[in-house]
């Protein structure tokens, strides 16, 4: 793992998809892109454009799109389904858990406009629900990438991992913290920055508030670990039980409501480590729906500023 | 008595008897598809029971999931698994569920039960072979009350917008279901020119008579740039008197001396 240098360099995590298409268009016959009349944004229109005789518009249908691809599936077939998150995992939910992830079949699906990312189209659109519906889902794989690279190699490596795989993308611009990601591993969080004090545990692209808030924390002496945590599920209790006995507080932080994502995961592991441990803050969205903002003024005003979360980890460590 | 009557009269008695075992079970959905499935598995379906994933076989989508003790007689007497084994149905820790599941079931081709999601995977099935380049069917059965659910129809027009010839169709089309008749809860007719205005070729047989079920699948097979279904007017329940067109042997158990009757009835 190498860290970015240049902090001013951003790329969605939906454009990383993109490419991570065309380069598997390029590999394989065997992956199939599905999306369901939303292909400009979540831009598989490039893989569709490119590849034409592998991409099927199911048209506004997501679980005849589901289906479909569980079909597919159980012919040999790797099909990837792509549309917003919200309808991915409410609309076709029941679809992705009775035809995919009970049978067990090889079904990725990628989501754009997760969390709230889609800003002023208000709350039909967000998706703060997603992780804790997927995470509750038996044989289903979870996973929120936080950059440009890491969304290619997670892409790259879902199609790789056997049996059904969400991935929940954004919308926007994020940061680019990774230049190379060789040791990426679905299910093994990446230590982004080791440090003794605090850990603050992000998944997706909040990794760049978490980023921010350890800045201001290590200005005032604080020593901050920061884990990527890009699999939710299967989860790496090792890393999160490692962070409760050795920094005195944990912080997560999710672009998801705080009941059942990243945050839940954390407190569910660090609550049955035995012996001296860390106190655990959930940020997130405090369960209700956002409002009608931009993503960024968004995530501010539920606390994941990076002066929120400074203030937030200094009164914990008291 | 053809040899497929017989079987067919075969597959009825495991059936019952199948019923009369485990105390639940789906009886009157799985009676009346009997010949539309003993049809396809015992004549027109290219399988092979010694190599059940075969990629070039033909496949059977039971759409309306809850016919297991229909499906799971007809692999059992076509090969798939020993007869024996239905005696097992939906005990604790056995391998044939009351819904199927197809990593479990010999034989099975999808794991089915929840209703309205069967077609949308046949048609999976059926973009897959034409992308592979392997020129076998994918056969579905849903039921009649299932024609209510939403996702059918979407399915309905992805196989007719992406012309899966290669898909057939058939809506047992026995008129009842849990909550009463059909068009009762929630009518469905014209349900024949519903499926034709979806850009299907439509056939509407009796789902008993064995000649025209294999008719109708020829002339499906005929039929270019488009799929087909097949709505087979049915009798719930059928062959057993006291459960034909009765809504309440929809999932309901029988007592021994009922399945000693039916199956006296059944002897003949």
């Amino acid at each position: 793992m190498k860290l970015e240098n240049d902090k001013t360099l951003v790329r969605s995590t939906r454009a990383a998809y993109a490419d991570a298409l065309l380069q598997l268009g390029a590999e394989t016959d065997d992956v199939v892109v599905l999306d369901a009349d939303l292909s400009e944004s979540t831009m598989t229109c490039k893989f569709a454009e490119k590849y034409p005789d592998k991409f099927y518009n199911m048209g506004i249908a997501e679980q005849s799109m589901m289906g479909t691809a569980a079909g597919l599936a159980t012919c040999g077939l790797t099909p990837i389904c792509s549309t917003f998150s919200v309808f991915a995992c409410l609309r076709s939910g029941e679809q992705v858990r009775t035809s995919i992830a009970y049978p067990k079949l090889n079904v990725k699906i990628v989501t754009t406009h997760s969390g709230l990312s889609i800003g002023t189209a208000g709350a039909t659109h967000f998706c703060e629900e997603d992780l804790a519906i997927m995470r509750a889902i038996p044989n289903m794989t979870v996973i929120a990438p936080s950059d440009y690279l890491e969304t290619v190699k997670a892409v790259k490596a879902a199609v790789a991992y056997p049996g059904p795989v969400y991935i929940r993308l954004g919308r926007g611009d994020a940061p680019v913290l990774y230049s190379e990601l060789e040791d990426y591993q679905i299910g093994k969080a990446i230590t982004y920055k080791d440090g003794s004090d605090i850990t603050l545990i992000a998944t997706g692209v909040m990794m760049q508030r978490a980023i921010a808030a350890a800045d201001l924390l290590e200005a005032k002496g604080v020593s901050c670990r920061i884990i990527d945590m890009h699999t939710i599920k299967p989860f790496d209790h090792e890393s999160v039980e490692k962070a409760a006995k050795e920094t005195k507080a944990i912080i997560t932080l999710e672009e998801h409501n705080i009941n059942g994502g990243l945050g839940s995961a954390v407190a569910e592991t660090v609550a049955a480590v035995k012996g001296e441990k860390a106190v655990v803050k959930i940020l997130g969205i405090p369960d209700v729906f956002g409002g009608v903002a931009s993503a960024e003024l968004l995530w501010d005003s539920y606390h994941m500023d990076a002066d929120s979360v400074c203030n937030i980890a200094l009164d914990l460590l008291k | 008595m053809s040899n497929l009557e017989q079987t067919c009269h075969t597959i009825r008695k495991d059936i019952v008897r199948t019923l009369s075992t485990a105390g639940c079970g789906h009886p009157g959905g799985s009676l009346s598809a009997v010949e539309i499935a003993t049809e396809l598995y015992f004549d027109k379906m290219h399988i092979d029971p010694k190599n059940p994933r075969d990629p070039n076989r033909d496949r059977f989508v039971l759409s309306k999931g809850h016919a297991t003790l229909m499906l799971y007689s007809v692999l059992a007497e076509r090969g798939y698994f020993p007869v024996e084994e239905l005696q097992n149905f939906r005990k604790n820790w056995s391998r044939l569920p009351g819904h199927p599941d197809m990593n479990k079931v010999p034989g099975a081709d999808m794991t089915t039960g929840s209703l309205g999601q069967g077609l949308a995977v046949a048609n999976g099935m059926a973009l897959a072979g034409k992308r592979q380049g392997r020129d076998y069917y994918v056969y579905v059965l849903m039921g009649d009350g299932e024609q209510q659910e939403g996702m059918i129809w979407e399915a309905a027009m992805a196989g007719a917008h992406y012309k899966l010839d290669n898909v057939i169709a058939f809506v047992d089309r026995n008129g009842l279901q849990i909550d009463g008749p059909t068009e009762q809860v929630m009518g469905l007719e014209p349900l024949a020119d519903k499926w034709r205005s979806f850009g299907w070729h439509v056939q509407e047989i009796d789902g008993h008579d064995l000649d025209a079920i294999s008719a109708a699948v020829d002339a499906a097979k005929s039929v270019k740039d488009k799929p087909s279904v097949i709505i087979a007017k049915t009798v719930k329940g059928k062959g057993v008197s006291f459960m034909e067109n009765k809504v309440e042997f929809h999932g309901k158990a029988i007592t021994p001396e009922q399945a000693a009757m039916a199956m006296a009835e059944m002897e003949g």
